[in-house]
């Protein structure tokens, strides 16, 4: 609804709606910025902003004591795994349902969109025994596997969105046109489809990467990914901040990347189609 | 042009989601069904049986219970509350014409990334620490006491950082929904003299009804089940246990499964009795 207005206007906008969002960053750029202070600086009072000896220490220091890649390694094959394995399982699923209709698709879709409303704390012990019995305990194939599972109806119903939006007349006309289903694929299909799944990997990704109760719940040492990792530093490390800021600003920064570029599928991916 | 191959071949995509999906809540679901109705501690083995509908009793007469409820209904209610007030708020500012709006978008979005644990973590130690907290430092320049945020105010700590967390996804959908508002119906209301607050009230507001409806479902869902904000600060401690973290205690910490399943069975009720408004809401737009 963006109508003229005077440039005066426009400035006292601009003005209020950049300290709003200064004031809702403010966090994440402090603690961007105190991971680079000293210790003594980053608990200085009163507080230091940008005029500080900077110094990448801290980085060093968080590597070394708690061998930091190894919890990104875990969290980038099970953010990564299960995103991939629940893409995979999901596109037969969305495409057939959103080129081959039947009088059961909408119930299909509203039902999977149902479990994932199903609280963890319900049935947070009976995954831990199956994974005990299996013998996958802090196994990142367990977390692979439930994150996979918690993350596949927002995964269809995305793929479901934006396979709707491919003109099946386009794909006829290929037909008619001589094409070979083969070429059909790969050359009309593929196009069109691509961007689609690429946003739904890219916020699955973020999901999956963030997730903390399974991650916190099912892993220990072997398998503990970042958010087990930062939950660690609470205490006595936590009191380090230029420390703390260190190990959170790596844990986040590579997904606040990724989010900004799929801040647009955010409102698709999460409310279901139910805001246009 | 759905032809009975066609769809067979269907039905044969589907299968493998709809299996996994299956099993994923049929299979745990009903063991902790069946956990509830017995005796079942692993910590104290040797005194398992059925009990009937004894754990469901307990679980819901006990103290605890009464003040988790208590607390989740404040916890969630206080960070929708929040969220929705804001969101609405920073929806409409955002969609003013401004200089940088894509810049300012993503300082509003990017809490919404950042992982539950690092959020917890850096608010409760490098803001809301009694000494070295930057809220604390504020406090002092203005000659006030330094407040101990997480003991003395715990819950409403919890609902600061979280709301933190979810204000960003309130924002972003009510100003999906206030960009879809039709600019001649508000530029008509405006030309016959309507008022600011009466355009908002009569027109937008209106508009956002259904939009403002969404978040507070969705949030509703994901709030019910907040977990590692309460674990990394507080551990449920000074009032701020949940529902979600009294199973959690119940099932986890204490081993006292036969109970702690019957608490997730109703917290289970729970969240489908919102899901089930929810469903409606995305079910209609499906037909659309």
């Amino acid at each position: 609804m963006a109508r003229a207005v005077t440039t005066r206007k426009k400035a006292a906008y601009t003005a209020l709606a950049w300290a709003v969002g200064l004031l809702i960053f403010f966090p994440i750029l402090w603690t961007f910025l105190t991971s680079f202070k000293p210790e003594a600086t980053a608990i200085a009072d009163p507080p230091v902003f940008l005029f500080f000896d900077w110094t990448t220490e801290n980085y060093g220091d968080v590597q070394e004591r708690s061998n930091y890649a190894r919890y990104l390694v875990n969290s980038i094959i099970i953010a990564g795994g299960s995103t991939l394995l629940g893409v995979l399982i999901a596109i037969p699923a969305a495409w057939s349902m959103a080129f081959v209709p039947g009088s059961r698709t909408k119930d299909i879709l509203l039902w999977m969109l149902s479990t994932k409303m199903l609280p963890a704390v319900g049935v947070v012990y009976p995954i831990y025994l199956i994974s005990r019995d299996l013998g996958l305990l802090d196994s990142r194939i367990a977390l692979v596997f439930i994150l996979m599972l918690i993350n596949l109806p927002i995964i269809v119903w995305m793929l479901y969105t934006y396979f709707k939006e491919i003109p099946v007349d386009i794909l006829e006309a290929a037909r008619m046109d001589g094409a070979s289903l083969k070429n059909e694929i790969l050359y009309v299909l593929t196009p069109m489809a691509v961007p689609g799944i690429a946003s739904t990997v890219l916020l699955n990704i973020i999901l999956a990467w963030n997730e903390a109760f399974w991650t916190l719940n099912l892993t220990t040492v072997n398998a503990a990914p970042l958010t087990a990792f930062i939950a660690s530093y609470s205490s006595p490390e936590g009191l380090f901040f230029a420390k703390l800021s260190a190990a959170s600003t790596m844990a986040i920064a590579p997904i606040l990347i990724m989010g900004w570029f799929s801040q647009k599928q955010l409102v698709r991916g999460l409310t279901f189609g139910a805001v246009k | 042009m759905a032809t009975q191959h066609s769809k067979a071949a269907a039905r044969l995509m589907i299968s493998p989601a709809v299996v996994l999906l299956l099993g994923w809540m049929l299979v745990p679901l009903t063991m902790t069904l069946y956990f509830s109705f017995r005796r079942y501690t692993p910590l104290r083995p040797g005194n398992e049986g059925w009990v009937g509908f004894d754990n469901y009793q307990r679980f819901i007469t006990s103290s605890s219970f009464l003040d988790s409820v208590g607390t989740t209904l404040l916890m969630v209610g206080g960070i929708l509350f929040i969220t929705v007030v804001f969101g609405v708020l920073l929806g409409l500012l955002l969609d003013q014409p401004i200089w940088g709006q894509g810049i300012v978008r993503i300082l509003v979005i990017a809490p919404f990334f950042v992982m539950p644990t690092v959020s917890a973590l850096v608010w409760k130690n490098m803001f809301l620490d009694p000494v070295n907290g930057l809220l604390s430092h504020l406090w002092e320049f203005f000659g006030a006491t330094p407040v101990d945020w997480l003991t003395q105010a715990p819950l409403f700590s919890i609902i600061l950082i979280v709301s933190w967390q979810w204000l960003p996804f309130a924002t972003l959908i009510l100003l999906t929904a206030v960009q879809s508002l039709d600019s001649e119906q508000l530029e008509a209301a405006e030309m016959d003299g309507a008022p600011p607050i009466k355009r908002f009230w009569f027109i937008i507001l209106p508009h956002l009804a259904r939009a403002i409806t969404v978040v507070i479902l969705i949030q509703t869902i994901f709030l019910l089940s907040i977990f590692a904000e309460i674990f990394v600060t507080t551990s449920g401690a000074f009032g701020t246990r949940t529902l979600t973290y009294l199973v959690y205690q119940r099932v986890l910490e204490s081993q006292n499964v036969g109970l702690g399943s019957a608490g997730g069975i109703y917290a289970v009720i729970l969240a489908n009795i919102v899901a089930i408004f929810l469903m409606r809401i995305v079910g209609k737009n499906l037909d659309a």
